[in-house]
């Protein structure tokens, strides 16, 4: 094993640890908090294969959240499956999604990509109230107290540990981002990987070493979508509750800002980017309440955010390891 | 005689590739100056340097002035730089590339200077209209020499005038440039591939190699060296 | 037949604005490669500009709209040159993040300036209708027409005519050789900018009569805007001043003739737009397709 690998697996280990011991020193309220953060890590790790590594920028992956989140609603409300069963069907039924959406998208490139996939969201919330026998149209579904949903009346038992309703969540995403990490990272340090950089540094170069174009942005529009799928998932679960208003326009464009956030083509700030996601919003409202101000806060802070660390947090944690290494 | 563009000791560097490794070369006012040499040799990146589109130090003095700032600048300071590969705006018309070509005049003469130019190329009024882009190649590189015209310049830079362009046409550019040079005195400085062209109307010559220079002199004196003869004009 | 003229001369005056924040968004497309998401929200903004003049500080319509023509083009400048100008050159995301951001601070900005309530802007154009061959048309929809109109042909002439507009041609087409002659192209994207926030202000002012003035009053606009300036080509003026009186008409009669469509469904058909021509005509109906060879 090179020592890179030895380093991203001790880093791996330490994040594991430190998601495995939060909830001891967290409140019952900021458990679901960081569970929300798991959520945005699975959405931040796919997304960021499509746009970080294949150069494919995406408006719409609010969208596949909203694939996720209606499949696992709809399957747990209509057809009795239990909650965690339904991440699956989550995950395929979005990436499907995605596959699809994506073989005609492919052809397109840069912003009419990004234009097309905002189209996407956008019209989501519409399309889910106008097809309301499906989707319980403007009123929405309900999860919670349903036996379906594990923990939310009675706590449940795991591994010897009683778990109350927010720890469950907190665990079982958390659980479902580190793998989706792992499987990030396998997926990106091999042959595949190698095809989506190559693709995202340069559509020529990458066609006469005999990659297929089309192929490479379908597939990773494919497994971009199934990480969304499976985000959207168990944010249903987390929310115990769906309507069309759960995964608006500005769901998709938060998910953009938390790559860019992260740093683009780099796992190492992803975590980084969900906090941003989760708690930035937070943290306005708490400078000012005042109507307005929290969106002047969030928006200020983007912009220097991006003006200072071009690279994102994944820069300057390189910028970092440079420097110590020194 | 002065020289109006000097450059002491230029270097100039595209990221690690050192493109100049220090060259000086000197253009008096009112001769016409070639540069020579291989692909490769810094030809090109001497303009460049000169324009202020590559990084580059040493120093450079035009008209007894250190020359410093960007192109916009340069152009300003009455230096026109015709790049390779026919620099026009493909996507306006043959007026409008004109009119540009006098941007950094503030006089009103423009229409009459157009006139003044079509002297020199008379199909350029009746296409006045025409995208730039449907031009054949050797209108597109007199139209980029009349553009370059039109902001009066003092001293005319020409990247490889003749780059794939036929003979004759060729001969009819540099006809055109010796005439501007002898009638109205202007300062031209050519980099060119095609030795034989360029040292029949040069007055003195600059042979780069790999970023330096090799060779200078009279355009004479270069056409009976031995080495220049077998390496460049090929007899 | 006079309800169908009289649907598709308010599509027209509707199109028209739309067609105006096309061009603004086209403008930036050219100039700079990027697509301004703050756009709408830039126009929002100076409408309530407009709007504070003349409610509290006694402006009359038109000189409030020409103080607002003004300082909105020093803003598309000074928004330029503060946060555009520093990532112009790095990759076109960080420029679509930095739009994003500066939509989310003007939204909020007008929302803790003038509070969310919504209020009543009046029209400066007469009330009523004209009565054309039968056909009973509102001065507010000839207004609206003809101000649009107006703003393009001058526009158009500025381009056309003057040293400036040729030069911002000249910066948005070919940069490099641009700074050859001496053009400044930074200068030239930054008045891009400006021209962009003037006409957003047209759209804005002209919007804001007919659906009541709030902070988030531009958004769908935004949206019928992208989809004109898709449709004519992203990168073409007249197309998207086209696009957007095609897609006004084509709207106003799909809600109105349509009852599947009715006015809910009016904005995913909108982007049903967008998707089908990036799909059947990735360059639009005016836009030069570009040969990629891979």
């Amino acid at each position: 094993m090179s020592r890179a690998t030895i380093r991203t697996l001790a880093a791996f280990a330490t994040l594991a640890v430190v998601v495995a011991a939060l909830p001891a020193f967290v409140n019952d309220f900021r458990a679901q908090q960081f569970a929300y953060v798991g959520v945005y890590l699975v959405a931040l790790t796919g997304l960021n294969i499509l746009t970080g590594y294949t150069g494919q920028i995406s408006l719409g992956h609010g969208a596949f959240m909203a694939i996720g989140g209606y499949t696992t609603s709809i399957l747990m409300i209509d057809h009795g499956v239990k909650d965690v069963a339904t991440i699956p069907f989550a995950l395929v039924v979005a990436g499907v999604a995605g596959v699809l959406f994506g073989l005609p998208a492919a052809r397109l490139s840069g912003l009419y990509l990004a234009l097309a996939t905002f189209g996407i969201a956008l019209a989501t919330p519409a399309l889910i109230k106008k097809f309301e026998g499906f989707t319980g149209g403007g009123a929405g579904v309900n999860l919670f107290g349903t036996p379906e949903l594990t923990a939310s009346l009675t706590p449940v038992r795991f591994l010897g540990l009683e778990l109350n309703f927010n720890n469950w969540l907190y665990y079982l995403c958390w659980t479902v981002a580190l793998v989706g990490y792992v499987v990030a990272w396998l997926i990106l340090r091999g042959r595949t990987g190698r095809a989506f950089r190559a693709v995202r540094d340069s559509e020529t170069a990458a066609v006469s070493s005999g990659i297929s174009l089309t192929r490479t942005k379908v597939l990773a529009f494919g497994i971009s979508a199934a990480y969304a799928g499976a985000a959207g998932s168990l944010f249903a679960i987390t929310t115990t509750f769906v309507n069309p208003d759960t995964f608006p326009v500005t769901l998709s464009i938060f998910l953009l800002v938390g790559v860019v956030v992260s740093g683009l083509g780099s796992l190492k700030g992803l975590v980084a980017g969900a906090i941003f996601i989760q708690f930035m919003p937070l943290w306005s409202q708490h400078v000012s309440k005042s109507p307005g101000a929290p969106a002047v806060v969030y928006g200020t802070v983007l912009i220097l955010l991006i003006l200072v660390l071009p690279g994102g947090a994944s820069g300057l944690i390189a910028r970092l390891q440079h420097l110590t290494r020194r | 005689m002065t020289a109006l563009l000097e450059l002491r000791n230029v270097e100039a560097r595209y990221g690690p590739v050192q493109a100049l490794r220090g060259i000086s070369v000197e253009v008096p006012e009112g001769t016409i100056v070639a540069v020579l040499g291989a692909n490769g040799a810094g030809k090109t990146t001497t303009l460049r340097a000169v324009s202020g589109t590559v990084r580059r130090a040493g120093e450079i003095t035009f008209a007894g002035k250190p020359l410093r700032g960007g192109p916009e600048a340069v152009a300003k300071a009455g230096i026109a730089h015709v790049p390779e590969g026919r620099g026009t705006f493909t996507e306006l018309s043959v007026t409008e590339n004109l009119r540009l070509g006098a941007y950094t005049r503030r006089d009103p003469s423009v229409k009459a200077d157009i006139e003044r130019m079509a002297g020199y190329f008379p199909w350029i009024l009746d296409r006045g209209d025409q995208r730039a882009g449907t031009l054949s190649g050797g209108e597109q590189q007199m139209l980029a020499l009349a553009r370059a015209l039109m902001g009066r310049p003092r001293l005319l830079m020409l990247d490889e005038p003749s780059l794939g362009l036929a003979p004759l046409i060729v001969r009819e550019i540099f006809r055109i440039v010796r005439e501007l040079n002898e009638k109205d005195g202007l300062t031209v400085l050519v980099v060119e591939q095609d030795a034989r062209i360029a040292l029949d109307s040069a007055a003195t010559a600059y042979v780069l190699e790999v970023g330096t220079v090799a060779l200078s002199g009279s355009s004479a004196e270069l056409k009976g060296d031995e080495a220049v003869r077998r390496s460049y004009l090929g007899y | 037949m006079a309800a169908f003229f009289q649907q598709v001369v308010s599509g027209l005056a509707s199109g028209g604005i739309y067609g105006a924040l096309a061009l603004a968004i086209v403008l930036i497309h050219r100039a700079t490669g990027v697509i301004n998401f703050a756009q709408g929200e830039m126009a929002m903004f100076s409408t309530y500009i407009a709007w504070t003049l003349t409610t509290n500080h006694g402006f009359s319509y038109w000189p409030a709209f020409a103080v607002t023509l003004l300082v909105s083009f020093l803003g598309g400048v000074g928004i330029h040159r503060a946060v555009i100008r520093p990532v112009e050159r790095g990759p076109q995301i960080r420029v679509v993040i930095i739009t994003i951001g500066l939509l989310l601070l003007l939204n909020g900005l007008a929302f803790w300036i003038w509070s969310g309530e919504v209020r009543a802007v009046p029209s400066p154009f007469p009330a009523g209708t004209i009565d054309i061959g039968g056909v009973a048309i509102s001065w507010s929809d000839i207004g609206t027409i003809a101000v649009c109109l107006t703003s393009v042909l001058v526009l158009s002439a500025f381009f056309r005519f003057t040293k400036v507009g040729l030069a911002m041609r000249a910066a948005a087409v070919n940069p490099s050789e641009a700074r050859l002659v001496g053009v400044r192209v930074s200068s030239m994207l930054g008045l891009g900018w400006g021209l962009a926030a003037m006409l957003g202000a047209i759209a804005g002012m002209l919007t804001a009569p007919n659906v009541f003035l709030d902070p988030n009053m531009m958004q769908a606009v935004l949206i019928y805007a992208f989809a004109a300036a898709l449709l004519g080509g992203i990168d073409s003026p007249i197309g998207a001043v086209v696009g957007g009186l095609i897609l006004g008409v084509g709207l106003n009669l799909l809600g109105t003739y349509v009852d599947f469509v009715g006015s809910d469904l009016k904005l995913p058909a909108a982007l049903l737009v967008i998707l089908g021509v990036l799909l059947l005509r990735p360059a639009g109906l005016f836009g030069k397709t570009v040969v990629k060879k891979v």
